[in-house]
């Protein structure tokens, strides 16, 4: 039987304000364990919460970019149960009235572009964390990341593959990243999701009983168990059995899902708006605001990179997956006057890989846009060859100077006096007649060993297309 | 006979050096050691309220000196203090102590009170006689077989027995109103946001509010003065500025309208406190006050709201109370459900845990619509009803409770008996307005009887005034039980 399976996903972006959402302790990640923790975090006696109105604002940034409903009143809600890293006993969130209702995501799937909805975005704390390890069959408690805001924004179930799931992931990543309201480190756990997923008949149209698939931290992961999640409930199904409702966690290490509790183990969190929080009010105002300082989005980014500049398509889209990057891109492209295609390969390659490897992100490069774009123009005007550029390349990123002082310091300027390459190539000929009666009899390719031994010679500081042309016009003569 | 003086006589003595605030201190310190069977305090702090005393002195010296500056005061044990343990009147916290001061203890401080010490309670502010408090139950000062009522009995006893000039306290559904009742005092739950709840353990955090229990009018105008305005760790805290004490205090009575409740003046309330309260009113007619009679016909619903609305809520306050980070943890527990079980099993008195069962009810799926959404519906109907009466009158009068002060015990096996206490008085809350008991005669056993003033929403400034003016021309506050003159 042919299966189809059905995903909605739950993602929580932890918003990077510099306090917690109702305290003022700060949220700086991997401080002493409960030195970031003050009363109203830890939950003691008499405290109460008061609203960050910065995260509010955040929120409604992101309803704004999905063109969703920011509710001019929203409810914050407890949620009550037990755990030792929830010191209150409740955690506040939204439930009834969220603040941001509605909107979408259009993500690029094999079969071309779709949309899928956005059910809901809703504020709330995170809880703490249970500590297992080091404490010899005890369990440590860490409340630095209790109140840490977060934004929970759910999809409807309209992803239909693995792969669509990671794409809507992908695309929700770079926007919460664009409008700068989350890190986007999912190791730190910044961006974390759950996921729903069923099976169903291809061509049935009620849902099959969905698992939830808990605290993936990886795009990777999110693939790999929803994979594992859609083969294991179709041999449930075709064993003759039926799939369970229950909340299941994916295990890494192992490669699958373990189940977490069943339904009859479900809380039953006994949802009541909070009296200690009044309704949260955003005004048309605010709104305003936010809307006219509203930065250029994921999709106009893409959409204008690959009209304005002549990006492959590739490209064009890894650029516009990252706001900086594409800064960066658009910065250097105009100190250069140009020369898209060629600075997008510098910017995708040996500028990312330099930076892939001291983890640095394009924000602190030490190589500027000015400087990558200089360094261009120095390879159009045949100051230097592109093999040069990146000697130059990497002076600048040890911060040797700017890029005319690194070339003129160290006497990499190209040889353009004529006689001088002509007197090299007359070398070379002389030195390797074997090679030199190859080419004669049309073996084009050893020109291009000719080539390399001028540009040995020359110390790489000739123009190696102008000693090709050179190499083949002495010897058709 | 320093105990008997006003806070304004206290203070002009204090300013002009006739008494000092470490004589005055040390004055009140003996008399809650004398009469210590009270059981009024859970904690008295001799050495920091010298302290503070000294201080104080000090400033009264510098002619530094605000309303306040000198003059002992005791804090309800549900204000947390840095000081002093925090019980709220509980094994659970009886040994918990707050790194912080609650915003309350904090601007009274401020003012110059000394805190000498914490009083009795009812466990968490559950009850309406003290009788629930892990430190035993407070007698009541005009009859000590008799309750002093709740949950603010320790602050209502300590004040009528002279053993404190003020203390403060907290009323949720009436516990500052009925143990000032009880106790022959004037009692002022203000309006819900007028008094930071930031650091005063909750207990329905939606109905909460602190206030003081005082010996008159006017010292709860200048207690009120100091304890309340915008707080902003209080988000449900409201942000305009509290009367000055001559604010408060002059009011004209002439055109002021009261209204009668007629279901407040029925047959089930006690025939010697519909007496004193009639005669009250005729007093206050003659000062020029116009009697209306006006309905609230939901009133019947209110104790039924309020039994579902309040233990919701606490049952979700009370969560953080697991023995984890703070408060009793069970020796008992051997897994993590256990120590949550065993510690609260443990640290929870019974009234505590039927209401935190109830709330735990009146939230879970299935019964939400049915209950908790119901008497959500009936809170605003109630608060209507409200709306309505101050349409034709500007301050509602009637008892404060159907009976005077009851025996010790009487109550304790029928909570129902016991919450039909409050049934005058919690409506109050679930409206969140302002309201005031005051003292308006004694019963055929000699036993206080109060009446209740309800204001408009932030009105404080009618229910005080109307108050003060009332006792420049009785004397029923300044009646002292016998044995504590």
């Amino acid at each position: 039987m042919a299966w189809e399976c059905v995903i909605g996903l739950e993602v929580h972006v932890q918003l990077k304000t510099k306090s917690k959402i109702f305290s003022g302790a700060s949220t700086t990640f991997g401080a002493d364990a409960n030195t970031q923790a003050c009363g109203v975090d830890i939950g003691l006696p008499g405290v109460l919460p008061v609203m960050n109105r910065e995260a509010v604002l955040m929120a409604a940034r992101l309803g704004i970019a999905i063109g969703g409903t920011i509710n001019e009143l929203s409810v914050f809600a407890r949620k009550n149960y037990f755990y030792p890293d929830l010191p209150k006993g409740y955690q506040i969130s939204q439930f009834e009235i969220p603040v941001v209702e509605g909107g979408q995501l259009e993500i690029q799937t094999a079969k071309g572009p779709r949309t899928i909805r956005i059910t809901r975005a809703h504020l709330e704390e995170d809880a703490g964390k249970s500590l297992h390890e080091d404490f010899h069959g005890l369990t440590g408690i860490d409340l630095n990341r209790a109140g840490t805001p977060l934004l929970e924004v759910v999809s409807e179930p309209d992803l239909r593959s693995p792969e669509e799931a990671v794409a809507y992931l992908k695309k929700l990543h770079t926007l919460v990243r664009t409008l700068k309201i989350c890190d986007g480190n999912m190791q730190e756990g910044s961006f974390r999701c759950d996921a729903n997923v069923s099976v169903r008949p291809k061509g049935e149209a009620q849902l099959g009983t969905r698992a939830e698939l808990k605290n993936i931290n990886s795009f990777r992961f999110v693939e790999r168990a929803i994979y594992f999640e859609i083969d294991r409930q179709i041999a449930v199904i075709e064993d003759g059995g039926s799939v369970v409702q229950e909340t299941r966690l994916y295990d890494p290490d192992k490669d699958l899902t373990r189940s977490m509790r069943g339904k009859e183990e479900a809380h039953d969190y006994r949802y009541f708006p909070d009296p200690d929080l009044p309704p949260l009010v955003i005004t048309k105002k605010e709104l305003d605001a936010i809307r006219s300082a509203m930065p250029e989005l994921p999709d106009a980014k893409l959409t204008r990179l690959a009209s304005s500049y002549e990006l492959s398509d590739g490209d064009a889209t890894l650029l516009a997956a990252d706001s900086d990057l594409a800064n960066f891109f658009e910065e250097a492209v105009r100190a250069a006057n140009g020369e898209s295609r060629l600075i997008a390969n510098w910017i995708l390659g040996d500028l990312s890989s330099a930076l892939n490897r001291e983890s640095l992100s394009i924000s602190e490069s030490p190589v500027s846009p000015e400087m990558l774009g200089q360094l261009i123009n120095r390879i159009k005007d045949n100051t230097i060859s592109g093999k040069i550029a990146k000697q130059v390349f990497g002076d600048l990123w040890q911060g040797k100077g700017q890029v005319d002082d690194i070339i003129q310091d160290q006497g990499l300027t190209q040889i353009t006096d004529s006689d001088a390459i002509s007197k090299a190539v007359d070398d070379v000929i002389t030195a390797f007649p074997s090679q030199v009666n190859q080419v004669r009899a049309g073996e084009e390719k050893v020109i291009g060993f000719l080539v390399g031994q001028v540009m040995k010679a020359t110390s790489g500081k000739a123009n190696p297309q102008a000693v090709n042309n050179l190499i083949k016009s002495k010897l058709s003569s | 006979m320093l105990h008997l003086l006003s806070l304004r006589a206290l203070r002009e003595r204090l300013q002009k050096r006739e008494v000092s605030s470490v004589e005055l201190t040390k004055h009140f310190i003996d008399r809650i050691t004398k009469f210590s069977d009270l059981n009024a305090f859970i904690s008295v702090d001799e050495e920091g309220a010298l302290a503070g005393a000294k201080e104080a002195d000090n400033r009264l010296n510098k002619n530094e000196s605000g309303n306040l500056t000198g003059i002992p005061i005791a804090h309800k044990d549900i204000f947390c203090t840095k000081r002093l343990r925090t019980t709220c009147g509980s094994k659970m916290l009886s040994g918990f102590t707050a790194p912080y001061d609650a915003t309350v203890v904090e601007r009274l401080a401020n003012a110059g009170c000394v805190t000498i010490g914490k009083t009795n309670m009812d466990e968490f502010a559950m009850g309406s006689s003290n009788e629930t408090s892990f430190f035993g139950n407070v007698k009541n000062p005009w009859h000590t077989s008799r309750v002093p009522g709740g949950s603010s009995g320790g602050s209502a006893a300590s004040v009528a027995a002279r053993l404190i000039p003020a203390a403060t306290g907290t009323d949720t559904g009436g516990s500052i109103r009925q143990p000032a009742a009880f106790c022959g005092l004037t009692g002022l739950k203000p309006s819900y946001g007028r008094v930071s709840r930031y650091g005063m353990i909750a207990f329905a955090s939606s109905l909460d509010q602190g206030g003081a229990l005082t010996r008159s009018a006017e010292d709860s105008a200048i207690m009120f003065n100091a304890m309340g305005g915008f707080d902003p760790k209080d988000s449900t805290s409201i942000e305009r500025p509290v009367p000055s004490v001559n604010e408060l205090l002059d009011l004209d009575l002439r055109g002021l309208r009261l209204g009668l409740p007629t279901e407040f003046f029925d047959d089930s309330v006690d025939a010697a406190v519909l007496g004193s309260v009639r005669e009250a009113l005729q007093i206050l007619e003659k000062r020029g006050a116009r009697l209306v009679d006006v309905s609230l016909p939901n009133s019947a619903a209110g104790i039924p709201c309020y039994y579902v609305i309040a233990p919701a809520e606490a049952s979700s306050n009370l969560s953080r109370f697991d023995g984890v980070r703070f408060g009793h943890r069970s020796e008992q527990a051997d897994s993590l459900l256990d120590l949550y079980e065993c510690s609260r099993a443990e640290g929870f008195g019974e009234e505590v845990k039927r209401r935190i069962l109830i709330g735990t009810y009146v939230l879970s799926a299935g019964y939400y619509d049915a209950y908790y959404l119901k008497a959500q519906k009936i809170r605003r109907v109630i608060s209507d009803d409200f709306k309505k009466a101050f349409e034709k009158c500007d301050v509602i009068v009637g008892p404060t409770t159907p009976s005077t002060a009851f025996k010790i015990g009487e109550k304790t096996q029928d909570p129902v008996s016991m919450y039909l206490n409050d049934i005058f008085t919690n409506t109050v809350n679930l409206a969140g307005l302002p309201s005031l008991s005051m003292p308006v005669g004694l019963d055929g056993l000699g036993l206080p009887i109060g009446m209740q003033l309800i204001g408009r929403f932030m009105d404080e400034t009618s229910l005080i005034g109307t108050a003060h003016q009332f006792q420049l021309d009785t004397d029923w506050h300044e009646r002292c039980p016998e044995d504590f003159s």
